[in-house]
């Protein structure tokens, strides 16, 4: 008795040791980040003590951080607002209507899975140019909702198809149109999933690097990442670590606010996925 | 002839026709529904989907106007000695990244599966660096490495365990296992979290039934999680090697190929062709060859996917 007391306390004791180790490792570069952006290093723009000198010197590196946060912003703001539209269409029509193609369709956007990044994204380079896209923000907007698409309306299709049909039937009986009862009723039952397709459009569209160092050649069209990259590219023999750092921070915190205030709507994400997967 | 059979008789005569337009309005309805998903597929994935093809054929240059010159494209491929080289190192990289990324993943879902007092802080903690942008981690890593003002030399030499700084990303190998760490860093929590999924859907009944039969904690682990969780596991390593062969990130912005190109992907050999020599052409073919490659792979995944799960489940 006493030694199995004992042996789950020493167990106890392991796993937090363990886990509480884990998550210093974990967290440590995070931390790092934030403290070398604001710590002093001779030579750069916080030459000593404690301050926000890095982030000044990012201010007014290139076009100014403001201008690429705007466009970053600006390719987040439209894939997200372009997904949520296409899926909760897409999701409706796929889950409460039957018509010709309707399969082939469906195995066609999941089939974007299936293909490289890189396979698709130089003929885009070529196409976005005959369509009057190149370097241009809303052409890199719709590439990402195009990736968003395979996630986003397989989650919601599953959303429309657990909401029960008399909620439809009793808002089409009323006299209102399909599209109506889309618009008033349906939407507002299948929300949680809408949470769930927008953050991870956020996080994708706000974050990925390959699309935008391809697609966009202007500097002032830049987004974060490909701004940052190019600070680090820019600089030979004395990089400056400091703003380098303050530009990761600047990236990385609206992530991370999102992330914890949306944490169940993420998990969730993956049921739906890996479950089914 | 009753009146009453004739009225019936218009009814039903005028019903099939209202049903019939009734359905083909719902037809034409659900097509307007997904039109938009029609467009995006098509004109963003279908179309370029068939023009890398065309592409793959010409001589394309980024600036003047393509002329076909099929199999050229191709033939130069094994030629390629940048691409040859960078294919080893995508397998082998993609190897050994599958293999630590799962096992890590494995301990720390196993760690966390149960809930006790401060789980919830410690997978919030594990995870937390996947929200954190894959290009903002490499940049994160680069400075983390670096001897100027990184932090690691100074630790490890304050503990003792070495006596001078590291060239962490300073010889081949070095470069490789530096870039793993990365990797695991942002991604351990992710795969963990599908992990758990799968963990959380085994019943608990039968690890009680283990333990009322003396079965050890190892046994029940050997027993009744690992062949439970193989539909979960063959999942993640779908999702490794796949995004482990595409890698580009990591690679492109913490090692820059360096040193002696000696971490070159596949991917960055593409970008390369395209966007510094200048050949649209044949980067489009590498593309295709990439392309083929990933999508044989992953047909034979799901196969013996499949296999698994028709062979595990009469039993």
């Amino acid at each position: 008795m006493t030694t199995s007391t004992a042996s789950r306390a020493a167990r106890g004791a392991g796993f937090n040791v363990t886990g509480a180790a884990l998550a210093i490792l974990f967290l440590f570069p995070l931390v790092w980040s934030g403290w070398s952006s604001v710590k002093g290093q001779p030579g750069s723009a916080q030459p000593s003590g404690f301050g926000f000198g890095n982030y000044r010197y990012l201010a007014s590196y290139g076009e100014g951080v403001v201008t690429y946060m705007v466009n970053s912003a600006a390719v987040t703001a439209m894939t997200v607002a372009g997904t949520l539209l296409v899926s909760a269409l897409g999701g409706y029509g796929f889950a409460r209507f039957s018509f010709p193609g309707k399969n082939l369709l469906f195995l066609a956007t999941l089939a974007i899975l299936m293909v490289p990044y890189a396979t698709i994204l130089i003929p885009l380079y070529v196409l976005l140019d005959r369509l009057g896209l190149q370097n241009s923000l809303v052409g890199l907007s719709l590439v990402f909702i195009m990736f968003q698409l395979p996630f986003a309306l397989f989650m919601m299709r599953n959303s429309f198809e657990a909401v029960p049909r008399e909620l439809e039937e009793a808002a089409l009986v009323d006299g209102c149109s399909t599209f109506a009862a889309w618009r008033r009723v349906l939407l507002r039952a299948v929300r949680p999933g809408l949470v769930t397709v927008a953050l991870f459009a956020f996080l994708a569209s706000w974050n990925d690097f390959f699309a935008p160092l391809i697609l966009i050649s202007d500097a002032s069209k830049f987004t974060m990442p490909v701004a940052v990259y190019s600070m680090q590219q820019r600089s030979f023999g004395a990089i400056d670590y400091g703003a380098l750092e303050a530009g990761v921070v600047v990236m990385a915190l609206p992530c991370l606010l999102a992330f914890l205030l949306l944490q169940r709507h993420y998990v969730r994400g993956f049921m739906t996925g890996a479950l089914r997967g | 002839m009753t009146p009453g059979v004739s009225h019936s008789e218009t009814l039903v005569a005028r019903r099939v026709p209202a049903r019939r337009s009734l359905a083909r309005s719902r037809s034409l309805q659900g097509i307007g529904y997904a039109t938009p998903t029609a467009v995006i597929v098509g004109v963003f994935f279908l179309l370029p989907l068939a023009l890398v093809f065309w592409m793959s054929v010409n001589r394309w240059p980024l600036l003047g106007s393509p002329e076909l010159n099929f199999p050229d494209n191709y033939t130069k491929i094994p030629d390629n000695q940048l691409f040859v080289d960078s294919v080893w190192f995508t397998l082998k990289y993609t190897a050994i990244v599958t293999v630590v990324l799962s096992a890590v993943a494995f301990a720390l879902a196993l760690l966390v599966q149960e809930r006790r007092p401060g789980v919830g802080f410690l997978r919030t903690a594990y995870f937390l660096p996947g929200a954190v942008g894959f290009a903002a981690a490499a940049l994160l890593f680069y400075g983390l490495y670096s001897n100027e003002i990184g932090p690691l030399d100074g630790i490890l030499q304050g503990i003792g365990l070495i006596d001078e700084p590291i060239a962490w990303t300073g010889t081949p190998n070095a470069a490789l296992f530096s870039t793993i760490a990365l990797v695991i860093w942002r991604f351990a929590g992710f795969q963990m979290l599908i992990l758990l999924t799968g963990l959380q859907s085994i019943p608990l009944e039968l690890y009680e039934a283990a333990r009322v039969d003396g079965a050890t904690s190892w046994q029940a682990f050997r027993r009744i999680t690992v062949p439970l969780m193989r539909p979960t596991l063959a999942l993640l390593l779908v999702l490794s090697i796949t995004g482990s062969l595409l890698a580009f990130d990591q690679f492109f912005i913490l090692t820059q190929g360096q040193p002696d190109n000696s971490t070159i992907t596949m991917v960055m050999v593409i970008y390369r062709e395209a966007f510094f020599r200048f050949n649209l052409g044949s980067a489009a073919a590498l593309s295709v060859v990439v392309l083929v490659v990933l999508v044989a792979l992953n047909v034979l995944q799901l196969r013996i996917l499949r296999r698994d799960r028709t062979e595990s489940e009469p039993s």
